[in-house]
């Protein structure tokens, strides 16, 4: 393979291994020359407005949306938010979103179908409530007596000890005991009142006998030539610690908890990915560096902030500017109790004050040198 | 409990710690100051692996579908 001349090498990667692979040796300096004058003249120039073609970019297109969700064949309840909704959710940075999923790749031989759905199973969560036929107050005894239903516990394939088992230790305080008919919840503290076992009793309902916490449903579907569990819910964190599970490719569709888990870097190609998955599915065509561009922005102080009055327009320095945004009386009053200043470094700002924004053109200031002055 | 590998991933670019000497240098090449790069929380799970302090300088490299390789820098910040 021939070397690449050394003035060069500032052009991207994937540009040289492209004419690398593809132009003969002797022509390598000539074709490169050619290519670096094309990626000099394709280079965005210094003051162009990305952020507006961006938005623009992405904004236009998104108005041509459907509003549907999007159902998934063959399991009625599994429908996901798909459309304008879900990009608005990825770009605000909301916490909770409406359909949270993963995507969990097994490595061999489950993928090739294994034990596919025993595996699927296993990861489904079970609630106490699911398998009790009666939670009850035992008031004189100050306790919660739980009947379990024999035919819901062997369809999962659970007995009561078992039950019990994977119940202990997962509320402080509290001693679990099989008992001949039920399974009974007491207080350890004697001295707790009427009020805390009623709030006990709800934390009961929601504890987990068996599968992964969060999981609600699981659907074993193959893609390409390998089974993956689809699942609606997350829990990126317990699921990636499963033997079976390949740690590699396992993704989650909630920013936030792929931030917590796997950090910043991931989350934004994750907002990267999500976004552009929607603008596909829609059949559009939007230029990723657009997505890249508003990733970046989002990530860029260590923690996902959304695109909304609380998240990356909070971080603008100019008063006026987030004043613009949304809720200006409250971001002028704040700013005048502070007696902040606004230096008019931006574009908004400038907007309203009828000057030359500093965007193109508008960036270049006249200098002149002084002691060329005769 | 499986121990897991986390910087296999594929949403994980590499994320490396640039020595003093690197630091200096792409400091002065790109015109910033430490304030000035993107930042990155010290807990985050990225750079877990990395022991990296506060005012350490991540170097991160990322399969980028525009440029093949891009890198990118960012500041290792706590709170």
């Amino acid at each position: 393979m021939a070397d690449i001349p050394k003035e060069f090498e500032y052009l991207p990667q994937g540009v040289l291994s492209r004419v690398k692979g593809e132009a003969p040796a002797s022509k390598l300096k000539a074709v490169l020359g050619k290519v670096s004058e094309e990626f000099n003249n394709m280079q965005v120039s210094p003051g162009e407005s990305v952020g507006l073609v961006a938005a623009e970019s992405i904004g236009e297109p998104s108005t041509q949306m459907t509003l549907n969700t999007f159902h998934f064949a063959g399991v009625a309840e599994m429908n996901i938010t798909m459309g304008l909704p879900r990009i608005i959710e990825v770009l605000d940075g909301r916490k909770n979103i409406t359909t949270p999923m993963m995507d969990i790749y097994l490595e061999k031989p489950y993928s090739q179908g294994q034990d596919i759905k025993k595996i699927a199973l296993s990861i489904k969560e079970t609630l106490l409530r699911d398998v009790a036929s009666e939670i009850t107050i035992n008031l004189a005894d100050s306790r919660i007596e739980v009947i379990p239903d024999d035919a819901k516990l062997a369809e999962i394939g659970m007995t009561k000890p078992g039950v019990v088992s994977a119940l202990k230790g997962q509320i402080k305080g509290v001693s679990v005991d099989l008992r001949k008919e039920f399974i009974s919840f007491r207080l350890k503290k004697k001295e707790e009142g009427v009020n805390a076992i009623f709030k006990m009793k709800e934390k009961i309902k929601t504890l987990v006998i068996k599968g992964v916490k969060g999981i609600s449903q699981v659907l074993p579907v193959k893609r390409g030539n390998e089974f993956i569990i689809i699942t609606a819910g997350t829990n990126l964190k317990k699921i990636l610690q499963m033997p079976m599970v390949d740690v590699t490719r396992t993704v989650s569709n909630d920013i936030f908890e792929i931030e917590a888990v796997l950090g910043i870097e991931a989350a934004r190609q994750a907002i990267i990915n999500e976004v552009y998955k929607v603008i596909e599915n829609q059949g559009l065509n939007v230029d990723i560096r657009h997505m890249m561009l508003v990733a970046d922005t989002m990530c860029n102080s260590g923690v996902i902030r959304g695109i909304t009055r609380y998240g990356t327009v909070k971080e603008k320095v100019s008063v006026l500017a987030r004043a613009s945004f949304e809720t200006p009386i409250k971001h002028l009053i704040d700013a005048s109790l502070h007696g902040e200043t606004d230096y008019l470094n931006s574009v908004v700002e400038n907007v309203m004050i009828n000057q030359p924004v500093p965007v193109g053109t508008g960036m270049v200031k006249l200098a002149m040198k002084e002691e060329q002055k005769k | 409990m499986k121990k897991i590998d986390l910087t296999t991933h594929v949403l994980i670019p590499k994320h490396s710690k640039l020595g003093d000497k690197d630091k200096e240098e792409m400091l002065k090449r790109y015109n910033v100051s430490l304030k000035g790069l993107p930042k990155i929380l010290v807990s985050d799970a990225g750079i877990s692996h990395l022991s990296a302090r506060p005012g350490d300088v991540i170097e991160i490299v990322r399969d980028s579908p525009t440029a093949g390789k891009a890198f990118f820098y960012r500041v290792v910040v706590d709170e």
